[in-house]
């Protein structure tokens, strides 16, 4: 008798507690915008891990202004949801919106950027990458995959004094440094375009006797390296072969070209920040656990050995 | 009531019965919290389409506030954190400039006889590239008194917050109604915009006006910017890009007609409020693209446009008409 009652009340329990966890909760998104393809995919799997918790998500788009940004911020709060998200167009200038969210007990978690703030008990935690690990795993991998042999690295460099230009330098930089073999030989910046990336790769490969010296191509991002790849084929070189091609995104088309032998391995930056955010969020609501100031999202690997042609398949629909 | 009246009347009927849609749509929206975002939300563009109503009304158009906007909160930044002043007399200078940059738009056109679209296009691209060469970045503004101002804020209950920003831009509006419907000045912009000939006739020096009028909205836009960089925290010569476009949508949809001549303050305050009750209803439904705001300021611009047409076709055609209108 007592064990059937302990079990009705355990099962009436997890009957109420399952769907409670989540189910009632309203997350109001401020997005920048759709610059990029990644900020347009980093939209579609915020909706989809929403939709994975039943979380009912409310996104706003703030057109790449922040005054859209704090409105749509103070419009979240009048209407009461559970928890805002905020990825931040500029650092500066959230202080007394944010101390509005405090006030109204509204958790805020930064997605994929921070902020300059005095106050950090402002936001819950700040989900993003490491960029500068970012490199490091890029440098790690050709160190990893050219041994002892010598190799003369090319590297395409994203836009001048960005942030995410100068961490995924400093981290590569980092990796190949305890290898003397590994050296970098021309380095220049390719914007973070195909076209300039293809430019820059054709005067690299003139300026190295026809690209014969060139054993890896490092680019600081999937767009560079998918122009380099062409400015190698034209050059009468085998991308992937002759030329190593490591870069940093996973955007659908760089695993189009590791499928087909052309590039040898890229580093991820997950359009996946609102997930980490999500289960953070639950974790605090519901248990009370405050997460750590950073959440850093995972730099993963992928090369030929982890089902490109599967991954592009799954990643082309996103909006990237 | 007025035929005069009539624009000022649909568009405030629009507001409250667009506000009481919302109301029943979603719970929480009738809040003090959600009025006061309305009012803080939007009180930069509130102080620039005090501006914008003048000059619309005298006849003209200043498309140069958006930028003003930006060069005043990089001025603000560099001249508060850079170079230490004292953020009050950064205040006075950085309008001071502003206004002198508006009585030298307003001289050309007066004096050249330029088209004012120009002339305050050559000052848009005047302000923002000034605003560039002072710094490309986005500064963050901390001095003490400075922050104290900008967090300063009144309660209410209900959690709504009256902040600086909003009380300034409803002084704004006071004072700029008392302006334009109490004073001689007031009148004279007016008959500027109903007809410049026959105000030459009438013995109004449309010189004096002219420069006033564009001297007035280049302060205004100053003040704004400084609310801006309350709003914000920080100085960006990017901030309010495209910001005197909505400016304009706002007075017109207020009921001023875009030839001049007519319109009111209290007008531009509720075409104010509407296209911030607009955006609001976006972000609470939380599944429309944001770009339906612009779609529909778009469409209720077209259809005040066209209600203003059908209602000075009207007036054209019957005796005592009070909109006075030159024939084009």
């Amino acid at each position: 008798m007592t064990m059937k009652a302990l079990f009705c009340a355990t099962a009436l329990a997890a009957v109420l507690a399952a769907p409670a966890l989540a189910a009632d909760l309203t997350v109001g998104f401020s997005q920048i915008g759709s610059e990029s393809g990644w900020r347009a995919a980093e939209t579609s799997v915020t909706k989809i891990e929403a939709e994975k918790r039943g979380i009912d998500l409310k996104i706003a788009d703030a057109q790449q202004k922040q005054e859209n940004q704090l409105k749509a911020v103070r419009s979240f709060i009048a209407q009461g949801v559970d928890a805002i998200f905020i990825a931040p167009v500029v650092a500066t200038g959230w202080d007394n919106v944010l101390e509005e969210a405090k006030d109204a007990e509204i958790p805020v978690i930064l997605l994929d950027r921070t902020i300059d703030t005095a106050d950090d008990s402002l936001y819950l935690t700040a989900v993003t990458s490491d960029t500068v690990h970012e490199g490091r795993v890029a440098g790690e991998w050709l160190a990893k995959t050219v041994g002892d042999k010598d190799c003369s690295i090319v590297e395409l460099q994203g836009t001048v004094g960005s942030s995410p230009a100068i961490n995924r330098k400093k981290g590569f930089d980092e990796a190949i440094a305890s290898h003397a073999n590994l050296k970098i030989i021309r380095t220049q910046t390719g914007d973070f375009t195909r076209t300039k990336g293809k430019e820059v790769m054709e005067s690299f490969i003139k300026a190295e006797n026809g690209g014969k010296n060139i054993c890896a191509l490092y680019a600081h991002n999937d767009d560079m390296a998918v122009g380099a790849i062409q400015a190698i084929k034209e050059a009468g070189l085998k991308p992937g072969t002759d030329i190593l091609v490591v870069s940093i995104d996973a955007v659908p088309d760089i695993f189009k070209a590791i499928a087909d032998g052309e590039a040898n391995a890229t580093v991820e930056l997950t359009p996946n920040m609102a997930g980490p955010a999500f289960d953070a969020l639950i974790a605090f609501r519901d248990a009370g656990t405050k997460p750590p100031k950073w959440i850093q999202t995972e730099s993963k690997l992928y090369t030929a050995a982890d089902d490109p042609a599967g991954e592009y398949e799954a990643r082309k629909n996103l909006g990237y | 009531m007025s035929r005069r009246h009539l624009p000022v009347a649909v568009t405030t009927a629009v507001f409250l019965a667009g506000f009481l849609f919302c109301s029943l749509q979603f719970e929480n929206f009738a809040s003090t919290r959600v009025v006061m975002n309305l009012l803080t939300d939007n009180a930069f563009l509130g102080i620039l389409a005090v501006g914008m109503t003048f000059v619309i009304i005298s006849g003209g158009i200043d498309l140069s506030v958006g930028s003003v906007i930006g060069f005043t909160t990089i001025f603000l930044a560099l001249a508060i954190g850079s170079w230490g002043m004292p953020p009050l007399i950064a205040f006075v200078l950085v309008l001071a400039i502003c206004a002198a940059f508006g009585a030298t738009m307003g001289a050309l056109i007066h004096h050249l006889e330029m088209p004012p679209f120009i002339v305050t296009l050559a000052g848009m691209f005047l302000a923002r590239g000034a605003a560039f060469l002072m710094s490309t970045e986005s500064i963050p503004i901390d001095a003490e008194l400075y922050s104290q101002i900008a967090s300063f804020s009144v309660r209410l209950p209900g959690g709504g917050r009256l902040r600086i920003i909003a009380m300034i831009m409803l002084a704004t509006f006071l004072v700029g109604g008392l302006l334009l419907h109490f004073t001689r000045f007031g009148t004279n912009v007016y008959a500027l915009g109903g007809s410049r000939s026959a105000t030459t006739l009438m013995g109004v020096r449309t010189g004096p006006t002219t420069i006033a009028v564009y001297m007035l909205s280049s302060l205004l836009a100053g003040l704004s910017g400084i609310v801006f960089s309350f709003y914000t925290g920080a100085g960006y010569s990017l901030a309010a890009v495209g910001v005197e476009l909505d400016t304009i949508a706002a007075v017109v949809i207020g009921g001023t007609l875009l030839t001049g001549g007519a319109g009111t303050i209290f007008g531009t305050f509720v075409g104010l409020l509407i296209m911030g009750l607009i955006q609001t209803y976006i972000t609470f439904d939380g599944t429309l693209s944001s770009w339906w705001a612009k779609i529909a300021t778009g469409m209720l611009l077209f259809a005040f446009i066209a209600f203003q047409q059908m209602m000075s076709g009207l007036s054209g055609r019957l005796p005592g008409r009070l909109v006075a209108r030159t024939p084009k």
